[in-house]
């Protein structure tokens, strides 16, 4: 009885452990971030990285950031193209998953490897081509252009999609059928409600992959007056302001503020998603 | 009788077609982006890598010339080795994923803000990320600080990002600190989705905590489990933004798709860039090919023990 107690110990205080150490690691970069953008020039200059601030209140470093770095436009554009892309992939990537899950026709198991296979595809190495077809199409520098590139493959959704439908009896499908309901009216009005907790999850991974995309907006969006978005906002820090991290840091916090917000408020819904037992009984 | 039949007849032929409607409708869209932003730019790549061009002006047909060359500059393949550091990193990430999912997956303190915590990272834009450790790395900044706080001395301490024996494992820190909570997410929202009734059979079973993480957890959540090995070994080859972002690739730091990247877009050689590209994929078919044949063996043996299993519990559920 005692060495079980001892056993049940010391696995919940190596568990806790862990928890709170990679915990730490997690968050130390961003703490250590956001101290510094509170300093002063001076301040910067003369303390230690993880000296507090003399004031949390100095907000001067943000102001400038925000003006310099042009980060109004930014996020205007990082809006724009963030809804746009969800809508369009969310209804896109759930139509593709029902059809995979639940009809069994010819040339099924081909696509899901065609799209399987796409993810070998390395992205970066791909944009060699696409930008030739992308200026052939006459979609550089156009928000519209980026946004559909931006709602091709994601396959990390298709598969939690599917994950799901597969968690989703068939009896549903066939009892709706036999109240002579469609396929669309199936899709749309028993299944999609359902799917809402993986829809929400992905829309949250994919939202977050496309507002902190940069590579292709770099690409495609080359007029930076006018079409940056917030991650490519951060370019203009490198260079001459490269060394002044108190201001850099703040642009960063700032770039990463919406994150935040979304993180915090949505949080319930990346983490109960998944779990949902709505089909249950 | 007849009547019957034939409206039988009517609504399965109905049926059918709303089927095939629904198929076509339903999967048009997904192939043709599918097909303009993969399948055709991969073609037109393939192409390329057998001309000497730029992007604007005239090409000349060099036949295997580029493929000759990646293997001769000393820039091209050599590069490919930095990708076991990530490769590393890579697996010490799943494995910290998966511990830290099974851990969270059951009743635990202050889950939710552990969770938080651990997944905030992944949330940070690539740029953002390279200014956070290039700020978290440099001489006497935060690493440093808190490395002091443990006891060492400033002057033991290498330069994280300048020192060609530590700079690499420096920057694969910062992939695994920005992803192994995306995959810990993944992976709970995984196990929860496994029926709990296999749990508490497991339980009755007398199974521990190992056993329940063996054999009820890995083989529920393979698909996506798989997926990831997947991505992450094909992520290590094609490395690319942490030394872009932090390093510029300086210092013995460019990753293979760097130094393509900086070939492609600098240098403009396409078509050496597109050849560079194309031994990449290669090599990524070749190991995601072993990695399949690796899993389906590993995994079909644990799908027979998970038979064995569940007609036990049948039968002792007759019996009681």
């Amino acid at each position: 009885m005692n060495k079980a107690k001892a056993t049940k110990f010391i696995f919940s205080f190596l568990k806790y452990l862990s928890l709170v150490f990679f915990s730490f690691v997690a968050v130390l970069p961003i703490v250590s971030c956001v101290i510094t953008a509170f300093k002063t020039d001076t301040e910067y200059q003369q303390t230690n990285v993880m000296t507090m601030p003399e004031s949390w209140l100095n907000f001067d470093n943000f102001v400038q950031a925000f003006q310099r770095a042009n980060m109004g436009r930014g996020f205007i554009n990082s809006t724009i193209i963030l809804v746009a892309v969800l809508l369009i992939s969310t209804l896109v990537g759930t139509q593709l998953s029902y059809v995979l899950n639940r009809f069994k026709f010819r040339g099924n198991g081909l696509i899901r490897n065609l799209f399987l296979f796409a993810t070998l595809l390395p992205g970066i190495a791909m944009q060699i081509a696409v930008y030739e077809i992308m200026f052939t199409l006459n979609l550089i520098n156009s928000l519209v252009g980026y946004i559909i590139m931006m709602c091709g493959t994601d396959v990390i959704s298709i598969y939690i999609y599917i994950q799901f439908f597969e968690n989703i009896p068939n009896s549903l499908d066939e009892s709706a059928i036999v109240d002579g309901a469609g396929y669309f009216t199936i899709f749309y009005k028993i299944l999609l409600p359902l799917l809402k907790p993986a829809i929400v999850t992905s829309c949250i991974l994919k939202g977050v992959s496309v507002y902190n995309e940069y590579y292709c907006a770099n690409l495609y969006l080359q007029n930076k007056k006018l079409l940056p978005t917030v991650a490519t906002s951060l370019y203009t820090f490198v260079g001459p302001l490269g060394s002044k991290y108190n201001l850099i840091c703040a642009g960063v916090i700032i770039s990463l503020l919406p994150a935040l917000i979304v993180f915090v408020t949505c949080q319930k819904w990346i983490y109960s998603g998944l779990t949902s037992g709505a089909v249950k009984g | 009788m007849t009547d019957n039949r034939l409206t039988l007849a009517q609504r399965l032929s109905g049926r059918k077609f709303q089927r095939g409607l629904i198929i076509v409708a339903f999967m048009t869209v997904p192939l043709l982006l599918l097909f303009v932003f993969t399948y055709l730019p991969f073609a037109e790549m393939v192409g390329y890598s057998f001309y000497n061009m730029k992007y604007i002006g005239t090409r000349t047909f060099v036949g295997l010339k580029n493929y000759i060359d990646v293997f001769e500059r000393s820039d091209c393949f050599g590069a490919l080795k930095l990708s076991l550091y990530y490769m590393v990193g890579s697996v010490v990430q799943l494995a910290l994923a998966l511990y830290l999912a099974t851990i969270l997956s059951f009743k635990v303190k202050g889950g939710g803000i552990f969770k938080g915590f651990m997944f905030f990272p992944y949330l940070i834009n690539g740029i953002a990320v390279g200014f956070i450790f290039k700020f978290f790395y440099t001489r006497g900044f935060v690493f440093d600080t808190v490395l002091q706080w443990c006891g060492f001395e400033l002057e033991n301490l290498p330069y994280w990002l300048r020192d060609q024996s530590i700079n690499n494992w420096s920057l694969v820190g910062t992939s695994v600190w920005r992803y192994f909570g995306q995959n810990m997410v993944l992976f709970i929202g995984a196990i929860m989705s496994v029926d709990s009734d296999l749990y508490e059979a497991a339980m009755l079973d007398g199974a521990n905590k190992l056993q329940q993480f063996f054999y009820v957890i890995l083989p529920n959540i393979r698909t996506i489990v798989v997926l990831n090995v997947i991505l992450s070994i094909t992520g290590s080859l094609s490395a690319f933004e942490p030394p872009y972002v932090i390093t510029s690739g300086a210092n013995g730091t460019g990753t293979y798709f760097v130094v393509m990247h900086e070939i492609a877009h600098t240098q403009q050689k396409v078509g050496l860039a597109s050849a560079m590209a194309v031994i990449l994929l290669a090599i990524i078919l070749f190991a995601t090919l072993l990695q399949k044949l690796f899993f389906k063996y590993v995994f079909r043996n644990a799908d027979e023990d998970e038979v064995v299993r569940s007609s036990r519990r049948r039968r002792k559920v007759k019996v009681g």
